[in-house]
């Protein structure tokens, strides 16, 4: 076989790559938005065939229509659970990061702590979350707190993994050199853990929000200053139901955003080096 | 104990290694590693070689007997001492870092500014014959790459000691002989000391001027054989020979009655 032959073929074999990662990028976006359109076609049909009246099951198209025209009541609700959720997630974030770090530094710090962190964790927020609304007068701190307690346990337990995680022999080799604990820290544990928290920011991104939606739930505020939940509750009282629909599917689009923007910044940040982000061929 | 071809460098008197569990790792270790040496330390599984480097490394504390350096330390020993180099078994690159910066490594944890380091890289990174990958992750490196990059890291340092764990034992038969000469070219060319953990007799025979031969359970020095052979050694020179086969020949000898004396101690 010949050079020319032979780069020609080279060629060939990584258009026909190209080709399949192209169709592959494409089918992730459009197959899902396929299957979500012959649902929601399906439902539409099946409540105007069958006549469903719309306090029970909405049509897609009436659940639309109440959204556009609630908009001005619900796009302050939809910022104010977007608010909670992401001031919940960076306290989150920032707590267990910083406790990750102290259970890094002290084992005896970890033994203390750590059973406190998984007793917070286990259990259930609908419980707490009544007492804590007893005890903190701003119900809009209580409920930062109530979404706080859930998201931060992942970040705290898988940071902690990370920090952990890093090559003892590289541990070694910066050993060998003279490392100072804040070169380790800044140009080896770092690095390492940081697949490991933005897995558990990933997590902790939709648990906020499941917390910021139930702590509100508990609540069970009404007036001006509330979120999703609350109009969800609202138009349960009411049997408004489209307004119900319309409600939860902000609730739901605003767990599809945060999701796609940690997967984003997992890649962006990642994507050159680790495992979980590096694309494979087959 | 034979005595160091060269001024000795570094040397262990009568170390001894207890681990926590108590498993005794090395005996009554003695070694002098002469400045332009390149000993290899041969022997099974459990010898306690790995841990005569890490010993040799400052790595791991003496239970008992003492490490020393001699001569006119550009700084001490050790760790940060930055007077010796460590190659690990797995290259231990960081993935996450281009193939420029796992070699700016050690200069950076000296503090030294990267601009100011750049040539110093670029020449290790030179050495190893890697100079247009210095912008690459590791990922895109196959196993040889890779770890020609863990010894340009050992190096970047200037070490007058190379300290190395079974470096090339992961890799192919073909990519291990290309490795094994250019790191004699390298030695012979920068003329620091080396201590090379091996199992493999015939890599022994054909890089080093001397092989201690250590048996299992506990760690001990059984035997340390010479060999003579001038340098350059080369594949179709030495490597054909009649003199290399016979040293392979002897170094097994004194290997296989290491492990006939353990299996009657058993």
């Amino acid at each position: 076989m010949n050079d020319a032959t032979e780069s020609a073929l080279v060629s060939e074999a990584t258009r026909a790559v190209e080709r399949e990662r192209r169709r592959e990028a494409t089918a992730r976006i459009l197959l899902p938005l396929a299957l979500v359109a012959a649902l929601l076609i399906a439902w539409e049909v099946t409540v105007r065939v069958n006549e469903v009246p719309h306090y029970i099951l909405p049509a897609p198209s009436l659940v639309l229509q109440t959204l556009v025209k609630n908009w001005d009541s619900l796009l302050p609700a939809l910022w104010f659970t977007t608010k909670l959720t992401l001031m919940a997630l960076a306290a989150a974030a920032a707590g267990g990061v910083l406790l990750a770090m102290a259970f890094a530094l002290s084992k005896w710090i970890e033994i203390g702590l750590f059973p406190i962190a998984v007793v917070l964790q286990v259990t259930p927020i609908v419980a707490i979350a009544p007492l804590i609304l007893i005890y903190v007068d701003s119900t809009t701190t209580a409920l930062l707190i109530c979404a706080w307690i859930v998201a931060f346990f992942p970040i705290l337990s898988n940071t902690v993994i990370g920090l952990k995680s890093a090559d003892a022999n590289l541990r070694d080799l910066y050993t060998l050199y003279g490392a100072t604990p804040w070169q380790r820290f800044r140009h080896l544990l770092v690095p390492s853990a940081l697949p490991y928290f933005l897995g558990g920011l990933k997590i902790a991104g939709g648990l906020s929000l499941i917390g910021a939606v139930v702590a509100e739930f508990t609540a069970g505020s009404a007036g001006k200053n509330t979120g999703l939940a609350s109009r969800i509750l609202e138009s349960m009282f009411r049997t408004e139901i489209p307004m119900m629909f319309a409600a939860l599917l902000l609730v739901s689009l605003l767990g599809i955003v945060i999701f796609i923007v940690f997967a984003a910044l997992a890649k962006a940040l990642l994507g050159h080096w680790h495992e979980s982000e590096l694309r494979r061929d087959a | 104990m034979t005595a160091a071809a060269t001024a000795p460098l570094v040397t262990l008197e009568r170390v001894t290694k207890r681990f926590a569990n108590g498993t005794l790792a090395l005996r009554d270790f003695s070694l002098a590693i002469g400045a332009h040496d390149f000993v290899s330390l041969l022997g099974p599984s459990g010898c306690g070689k790995s841990t005569a480097l890490r010993i040799l490394a400052g790595l791991a504390p003496v239970s008992e007997g003492r490490l020393s350096w001699h001569g006119a330390a550009s700084g001490p020993a050790g760790p940060a001492g930055h007077d010796l180099g460590f190659v690990f078994q797995e290259p231990t690159l960081m993935p996450w870092a281009t193939v420029f910066d796992n070699v700016f490594l050690p200069l950076r944890l000296a503090g030294r500014a990267r601009v100011e380091a750049e040539p110093t890289v670029r020449e290790a990174l030179a050495m190893v014959g890697l100079t247009k990958f210095a912008g690459v992750y590791p990922r895109e490196l196959s196993g040889g790459m890779k770890m020609r990059v863990s010894i340009a890291r050992a190096l970047v340092t200037r070490p007058r000691l190379l300290l190395m764990d079974e470096p090339f034992a992961a890799l192919d038969e073909m990519t291990r002989n290309k490795l094994n000469n250019d790191l004699l070219a390298i030695w012979r060319e920068h003329r620091f000391a080396v201590v090379f953990v091996t199992h493999s007799v015939i890599e022994s025979v054909y890089l080093s001027n001397r092989i201690v031969v250590m048996a299992a359970r506990p760690g001990r020095v059984v035997e340390e054989i010479t060999i003579g052979e001038p340098y350059p050694r080369t594949n179709d020179d030495y490597g054909v020979s009649a003199r290399y086969q016979a040293h392979v020949k002897a170094v097994q000898a004194s290997l296989h009655a290491t492990l006939d004396g353990m299996a009657i101690d058993h």
